[in-house]
C-alpha cells in the first residue's frame, strides 16, 4: 500500500473536490461538441491539452456518460480484420495503456486477454486470417487449440457436447476490460481543468447553417454562436445531423447487456462466441458481465427485453453449464449507431464547420482515445489525419467502404 | 412479446418476422453516372427517425411475404401494415 493512501486515510473526512465545474452558458464558443460521452470528452481533452484550444463547450442533454459510454461492457481490443482498422484501434489501446497516469485517474484497464471462439470451419478460417493480418501489424494475436482454451478457462465446456463444439479460438493477450465510467470522468476532469466548459442538462435543439456553413447551435438554454460543431452523439447522431441538413448512413439499434450476482473469481479472460452470439467477462466485483448482438429491429428505446435475457442465458449455458443457478442482477440497453460496413464515420461533411465522429455501433468505446486525439487534430489543423482518412463520410459515394464485418459484427 | 400484423396472416409474434430496414424510394436509371450519388444514398443513407417510420418487414417464419409497416421507433406502436402499393390495415 502506498504511504500517500495511508496518510490520506488517517486524515479527517472532507467532502471530495468536485471533478468538474459548472459555468454559465456563453453565447459564443470556438468549438461546440455535442454529446458528453467518451468520444466528445476525449476530443475536448486533446483539443485543450495538445492544441491549446480551450474555448470549447461540451453539450450533454442529460449527464455525462448517460449514453452508450456508461452502458457498455467495456471490452478493449485491437485484433480487427482490415489493415486500416487494426492500425487505428492499436493506437487507441496504446493510449489506453497510458491513460491512468496521463489523467491521474485510475481507469482500471485490465489486460487480461481476449478469446474469440470459433465453432465452425469458416470462422476458424476467419480467425486464421485475422491472426495473420494482426501479426503483420505487430498486434499480439494468434489461433489456439481447444486444449489451450481449456487451460485458460477451466470452466468452459470444450467437449463435443455443445451444439457447436469449440474448434479453436483467436487469442489476443493485450485485450481486456476497463472501468468505462472512470474513462468518462477522467477525461471530463482533465478537460475541465484546462478550461473546457462541460454543460450537462443542455440539449441541442437546432443548428443554424448559413451559406452552407455552421454559424450557431440552438439549445434549451439559449443560442451559441460558433463556427465549428462536432457531432459526437452516437445513437442520436442522425437526429443531430438532420438539424444541419446532413443525412448519414446510420441506423440506430439498441444493444442490451446484463450482469449476474457476484461470484468468486473464476474467469480472468474475456470470452466471445460469434456463433452463440454472446460475450462474457467477470468484473472485479465478481459479477459476470454479458452481452449479445443488437436488437433485431431499428429503435430508440432503451427498454430491456425478456427475449434477450432468455436467448442469452441459453447460449451462455451451452458453453458454461455450471452457471445454471446463477441469478441476473441488472439488465439494461444502450443505443448504437450502426453503419453498413461496421466502421465509424469521422471527419468533415458537406456542411462546412459541421464535423462528425459517429457510427460507433457496438464497438466504439475502445476507440475513444484515438478518435478524440485525431478529431482534435483535424479541428486544430483543418487537415484530416491519415489514420482516420479511411473512415471519411465520402467513402460511401466513392465505393471505398471498409468491410470490418468479420471482426465487429458480434464481438464488441 | 411485441406483435406485428402480417397483411396475410394477421397478428403474430415479432420474432416470426425479419426487419428489413427503413423504406427508401428507389432512384431510376442506375446506369446514368450523374445519378451515382443518388444510388449511394439509396443504398446506404437513412433518415433514421425517432418517430413514425415506414419500413420493410418480411414474414420469415410464416407466409414469406414482404410488407410495409408504419411503426414508432421509440414506443414501437405499429400504426398500420400493408403490402407495397396496397391498402393499409387498421
Ligand atoms: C450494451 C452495450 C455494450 C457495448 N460494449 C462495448 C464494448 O465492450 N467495447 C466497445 O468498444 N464498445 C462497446 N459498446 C459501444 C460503445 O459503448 C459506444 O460506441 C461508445 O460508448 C460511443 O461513445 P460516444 O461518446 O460516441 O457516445 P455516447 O456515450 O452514446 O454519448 C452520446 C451522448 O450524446 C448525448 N446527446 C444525444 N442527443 C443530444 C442532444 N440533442 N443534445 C445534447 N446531447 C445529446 C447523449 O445523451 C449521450 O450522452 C457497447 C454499447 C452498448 C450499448
Ligand atoms: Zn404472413
Amino acid at each position: 500500500m502506498s504511504f500517500t493512501l495511508l496518510k490520506r486515510g488517517l486524515r479527517p473526512n472532507r467532502p471530495p473536490a468536485p471533478m468538474w465545474r459548472e459555468h454559465p452558458l456563453q453565447d459564443h464558443y470556438d468549438v461546440v461538441i455535442i454529446g458528453g460521452g467518451a468520444h466528445g470528452l476525449a476530443t475536448a481533452y486533446y483539443l485543450a491539452t495538445v492544441h491549446g484550444i480551450t474555448d470549447v463547450a461540451v453539450l450533454e442533454k442529460r449527464y455525462i456518460g448517460s449514453g452508450a459510454s456508461g452502458r457498455n461492457t467495456a471490452i478493449l481490443r485491437s485484433n480487427y480484420l482490415t489493415p486500416e482498422g487494426i492500425l487505428f484501434y492499436d493506437e487507441s489501446i496504446k493510449l489506453y495503456e497510458n491513460l491512468a497516469s496521463e489523467l491521474d485517474f485510475n481507469v482500471m484497464f485490465s489486460q487480461r486477454g481476449h478469446l474469440t471462439l470459433a465453432h465452425t470451419d469458416s470462422s476458424m478460417r476467419t480467425m486464421q486470417w485475422r491472426a495473420e493480418v494482426n501479426q503483420i501489424q505487430n498486434v499480439d494475436s494468434r489461433v489456439i487449440s481447444p486444449a489451450e482454451v481449456k487451460k485458460l478457462v477451466p470452466f468452459i465446456d470444450t467437449s463435443d457436447r455443445p451444439r457447436y463444439p469449440i474448434m479453436g479460438a483467436l487469442y489476443h493477450p493485450p485485450g481486456g476490460v476497463i472501468r468505462h465510467d472512470a474513462v468518462v470522468w477522467g477525461y471530463a476532469r482533465a478537460a475541465d481543468a484546462k478550461g473546457v466548459h462541460i454543460h450537462q442538462q443542455t440539449e441541442v435543439t437546432g443548428i443554424d447553417v448559413e451559406h452552407n456553413r455552421v454559424v450557431a447551435v440552438q439549445t434549451n438554454r439559449g443560442r451559441i454562436a460558433t463556427g465549428t460543431v462536432l457531432n459526437a452523439t452516437a445513437g442520436w447522431c442522425s437526429l443531430i445531423a438532420a438539424m444541419a441538413g446532413v443525412r448519414l448512413p446510420v441506423e440506430t439499434r439498441p444493444l442490451q447487456a446484463c450482469v449476474t450476482e457476484p461470484l468468486k473469481p473464476f474467469l480472468d479472460t474475456v470470452i466471445v462466441s460469434g456463433t452463440f452470439h454472446f460475450y462474457l467477462s467477470q468484473s472485479d466485483r465478481g459479477e459476470l458481465v454479458m452481452g449479445a448482438s443488437v436488437n433485431p429491429f431499428a429503435s430508440y428505446s432503451t427498454d430491456a427485453t425478456l427475449d434477450f435475457a432468455e436467448a442469452l442465458a441459453g447460449h451462455v449455458l451451452e458453453l458454461f453449464p455450471s452457471l445454471a443457478k446463477v441469478r441476473l442482477l441488472r439488465h439494461w440497453a444502450g443505443l448504437c449507431d450502426m453503419t453498413p460496413d461496421f466502421s465509424p464515420i469521422m471527419g468533415t461533411t458537406p456542411v462546412d464547420g459541421f464535423l462528425v465522429d459517429v457510427g460507433w455501433g457496438t464497438y466504439g468505446f475502445k476507440a475513444a482515445p484515438v478518435s478524440g486525439k485525431r478529431m482534435a487534430e483535424l479541428i486544430a489543423t483543418n487537415r484530416t489525419p491519415e489514420l482516420i482518412a479511411p473512415f471519411a463520410y465520402d467513402r460511401f459515394f466513392t465505393g471505398q467502404i471498409v468491410g470490418e464485418k468479420g471482426a465487429a459484427a458480434v464481438t464488441n | 412479446m411485441m406483435q406485428l400484423e402480417c397483411p396475410n396472416c394477421g397478428p403474430r409474434n415479432v420474432s416470426e418476422f425479419r426487419f428489413r430496414g427503413e423504406y427508401v424510394e428507389r432512384p431510376h436509371d442506375g446506369a446514368d453516372p450523374a445519378r451515382r450519388r443518388a444510388w449511394a444514398e439509396y443504398l446506404y443513407f437513412r433518415d433514421n427517425r425517432a418517430g413514425v417510420q415506414k419500413e420493410w418487414w418480411y414474414h420469415q417464419a410464416g407466409c414469406g411475404r414482404w410488407f410495409l409497416a408504419e411503426r414508432h421507433t421509440k414506443s414501437h406502436a405499429v400504426e398500420n401494415t400493408r403490402y407495397w402499393g396496397g391498402e393499409a390495415t387498421s
